[in-house]
């Protein structure tokens, strides 16, 4: 709460700055009357003194708040007595350290508390408290430090429009490389994470291996003490509920947009269109739900009744309510290429005799093919990405087999099986979620970018 | 056509065209309606499916907005409650109230002694009837001294059985509940002390490990929180960017990148956006996890594309006169885009806005990997407490093995599909008064 009451503070400073702002080239330029001498409309020299205030003092604070912590684990451990930290693996001084800090906020620890821990978590309390009254001291120094910098710097002749404008156009700049910021971040994320999971484990395991199973041992002489990770069977698994979703979706999809884009009257398609999208906006947590308590028992059931045996879990049930999910978006985007095909097209071929049908099958969509694939390309990366229905309905033992009946783990399920356990940060079992990642980054990455590229390339042809 | 149909058996007459195509006419036309009936076909089977889903979801979880209750006889006598008469709150709250019921459950049941069948008597209330009760007590001092027949939350296998979720005429040991117990039920039953009144457990508490005791209250709150801050994040940046892109930007190689780059974000899985949440604002940052401030940051990253792209869609319909008409009587760059396109855009971006908001509250993947799926029952006051949302609430109950949890889940989902189909509702409403056509 500490941190929210300094930001309103220093909202008020800012407000404060641009009223006092306002005020001084209103008094400089010799009274209202005289407000024609001024360069700027006096509202800008309020904002501009307002920025002064502001934007120093933010930036401080962001990057105060950012580093504290950082600095703060460094003097304490620095300050740890030698014989405590000797001996001890990184891991283990993670933990010590961690203690501290729950031991200084009042948190319950995991580990008894010696004298030596006790004093650590004293002093990290004490440097806490001294970093907050210093940031309190240094933030508002910092705008009040700029407001009067501005104040001083107001004259009748400033171009304090100017200066506002580029200020704003520097920040919509940088508001705008937050999206390469963002790719960045995760290419970089997830790269030096996979590159230290491949460290442990070679890339050739990794994506030629056929043996799943990431543990780490606990003792050198457990069975099956050293874990594998060969990825093969979370690709297989993923492609196989990915290609019954395809099954699923493609036909309707693609069938219902021709119905709604060629045949149905104007209310039909008024009605149904939107009906039909309202499958994009459920959660998927609520397809996961469907998917495990309602489709899964009925499948194992119908099963039964012919006398398969059906996993609990099986690839089918994910597949088909993944595929329900997918029906709009290949609906859609068929809907829209099916639309941008030239009417030409289709009264050339009415008026060599052919039926509707015979139109649609032999001009429209061969017209329409690249973007249709595009579409479809699309939807693949989505099953592919998709994360809660798998979790849901799908397994997690994985299982290299082609048999949809059977249980299936998929790559998301595996990254979220991974990394939602108390798990520490450095182990290979963690790491693993992040080459996983990478993987799953990469693909998905292709798969859109040559949607995209046919996507275009199939609308500069029509433009 | 290619589908030409083999000649029609020969005769002397020349075979003219309009013979092959009039003996191809019928089969033609039958392939004609087949497509059509296929195409109709289609369209029916993806309606269905959204009717099934929504009944599906409906018809399991409405149930869960009754709740059976026990009503029974408290002797909530000033003797046991407030020994000292001072009705001070803190001597009120340490009263042992889970006794006062269980002394009037052993009084409908007198004849009961054995103390294993009085554990099992007791099982009939939840474990939190208690607490409850206090509740009730603290807020209506007056009801000390006196003996009111007060409703008394049952357990969730009694709740199961008396919603008729537990077959009572299946076999014993195919059913949670006992014989006995079921006995018990019936009698009182039969007296009038059972009934299901509306459920407002589920929409002001906290989750719990005990179904009849789990709300979604946290949960809701603990979304709302995050969504709040992602709005407040993402629409100043959206918007931002795209007044950039769209109106200032160059066209050189690195607005092309950042474009490019947009567009890809917008399909990348969520859940890598929760590995970068994890690595970086988690792993490099240090910001607590479990708390709606990291779920909002990385809500924020996710949703973005989704604002920049509509917000761009609503800069490009405001047509250009307005720019000139601007321009041309002496206004800056800025102060035409900011007083003049911004605001008639706006309608534009602010449905844009919704539905993004849409999207991230009933996102859940990247969530998981944040901490977000820790056990919370308190419900959260601010953006650094730990919470859970309503989606990954929902992820959480589904797991739960009761039978209870499955009407509880489905009701939850409920409350998320009415606020999404508002939120929606609100884009839609938004788009339809302000929509201009220039």
């Amino acid at each position: 709460m500490h941190t929210w009451t300094l930001i309103l503070l220093l909202l008020a400073v800012m407000a404060l700055a641009y009223h006092l702002g306002m005020k001084r080239a209103i008094t400089r330029v010799g009274g209202l009357k005289q407000i024609n001498h001024l360069h700027s409309l006096p509202a800008y020299y309020g904002v501009y003194a307002a920025l002064w205030a502001g934007i120093p003092a933010l930036l401080l604070l962001g990057l105060w708040l950012g580093f504290q912590d950082h600095f703060i684990t460094a003097l304490v451990t620095a300050q740890l007595p030698p014989d405590l930290v000797a001996a001890q693996s990184a891991g283990q001084i993670d933990l010590i350290l961690n203690d501290i800090k729950n031991l200084a906020t009042g948190n319950i620890v995991s580990a008894t508390v010696t004298p030596e821990i006790q004093a650590a978590a004293t002093q990290f309390a004490r440097f806490e408290e001294l970093s907050t009254q210093a940031q309190w001291l240094a933030v508002l120094a910092l705008a009040l430090g700029g407001a009067s910098f501005a104040w001083s710097r107001t004259e009748p002749q400033m171009r304090a429009r100017n200066r506002v404008e580029s200020v704003f156009l520097v920040i919509m700049v940088i508001f705008s490389s937050l999206a390469i910021l963002t790719t960045l971040g995760i290419v970089l994320s997830v790269l030096f994470e996979s590159l230290r999971f491949f460290e442990l484990v070679s890339p050739l395991e990794f994506f030629f291996g056929t043996n799943w199973s990431p543990q780490i041992a606990l003792r050198a002489d457990q069975v099956g003490a050293t874990g594998a990770f060969g990825a093969i069977p979370l690709f297989t698994g993923t492609l196989m509920v990915s290609l019954i979703a395809m099954v699923v979706a493609v036909p309707i999809g693609l069938m219902s947009a021709i119905y709604l884009s060629e045949y149905a009257s104007r209310s039909v398609r008024a009605i149904a269109k939107p009906i039909i999208e309202v499958l994009a906006g459920i959660p998927t947590v609520v397809y996961g739900f469907f998917a495990a308590l309602t489709v899964a028992p009925v499948i194992r059931e119908l099963g039964a009744a012919v006398g398969l045996e059906v996993a609990s879990e099986s690839a089918l049930a994910a597949g088909l309510v993944m595929g329900v999910m997918i029906i709009p978006f290949i609906s859609s985007l068929a809907d829209d290429v099916i639309n941008a095909v030239p009417q030409a097209l289709r009264d050339g071929s009415y008026a060599l005799g052919a039926t509707q049908s015979e139109t649609i099958r032999l001009v429209v969509i061969p017209a329409a093919l690249p973007g249709i694939v595009g579409g479809i390309l699309l939807a693949v990366s989505r099953a592919i990405g998709e994360t809660m229905i798998v979790v849901m309905a799908a397994g997690m033992a994985a299982n290299l087999t082609a048999n949809p009946l059977d249980s299936v783990t998929t790559v998301t399920v595996q990254i979220v099986t991974l990394l939602t356990g108390d798990q520490e940060f450095d182990s290979a079992k963690t790491l693993a979620a992040f080459a996983l990642g990478l993987t799953l980054f990469v693909v998905t990455l292709a798969l859109n970018v040559l949607a995209l590229s046919i996507v275009r390339k199939y609308r500069e042809q029509y433009e | 056509m290619n589908n030409t149909p083999s000649p029609p058996p020969a005769s002397d007459a020349p075979r003219r065209t309009i013979d092959i195509v009039n003996a191809s006419l019928k089969r033609r036309y039958a392939r004609e309606r087949r497509f059509r009936r296929l195409g109709a076909f289609a369209v029916a089977l993806g309606l269905s499916f959204v009717v099934l889903l929504f009944t599906d979801i409906v018809s399991k979880g409405y149930t869960a907005f009754a709740q059976t209750y026990i009503q029974l006889p408290l002797n909530l006598s000033a003797e046991v409650i407030d020994p000292s008469g001072s009705r001070e709150p803190a001597t009120l709250a340490a009263a042992n109230y889970t006794k006062l019921i269980r002394d009037a459950l052993r009084q409908q049941f007198p004849d009961l002694t054995e103390r294993q069948a009085l554990r099992r008597l007791y099982a009939l209330v939840s474990v939190g009837a208690g607490d409850l009760v206090r509740e009730q007590v603290l807020a209506e001092p007056a009801l000390i001294g006196t003996t009111p027949e007060l409703w008394v939350l049952a357990d969730d296998d009694i709740d199961m059985l008396v919603k008729g979720n537990i077959d009572r005429t299946a076999a014993p040991e195919d059913r949670r509940v006992s014989d006995e117990t079921i006995g018990w039920v019936t009698q009182l039953e039969q007296q009038g002390r059972v009934a299901k009144r509306f459920n407002t457990i589920f929409l002001t508490h906290g989750t719990s490990r005990e179904p009849e005791l789990a709300g979604i209250a946290g949960a809701l709150m603990g979304s709302f929180y995050t969504l709040l801050l992602t709005l407040l994040l993402s629409f100043p940046i959206g918007v931002g960017a795209a007044l950039y892109l769209e109106e200032f930007a160059p066209k050189n190689r690195w607005t092309d990148l950042i474009e490019v780059n947009i567009n890809n974000l917008a399909a990348v899985p969520s859940i890598v956006f929760g590995l970068l949440g994890l690595a970086v604002f988690i792993g490099f940052f240090g910001i607590p996890r479990s708390t709606p401030l990291v779920a909002a940051l990385v809500m924020t990253i996710m949703t973005l594309p989704t604002i920049i792209i509509a917000s761009r869609v609503a800069l490009k319909s405001v047509p250009p006169s307005i720019r000139e008409a601007a321009l041309g009587v002496g206004a800056s760059a800025l102060q035409t885009q900011f007083h003049h396109v911004l605001p008639l855009a706006l309608p534009g971006m602010l449905t844009g806005a919704i539905i993004g908001m849409a999207r991230a509250l009933g996102e859940s993947a990247p969530l998981l990997m944040i901490g977000m799926i820790a056990f919370i029952v308190d419900i959260p006051s601010g953006f650094t407490d730990s919470a859970t949302v309503l989606p990954v609430q929902i992820f959480l109950w589904a797991d739960s093995p009761e039978r209870a949890f499955v009407e509880r889940t489905s009701a939850a989902i409920i409350v998320l599909l009415a606020f999404l189909f508002l939120m929606n509702l609100a884009a839609v409403l938004l788009r339809r008064k302000f929509e201009r056509r220039w």
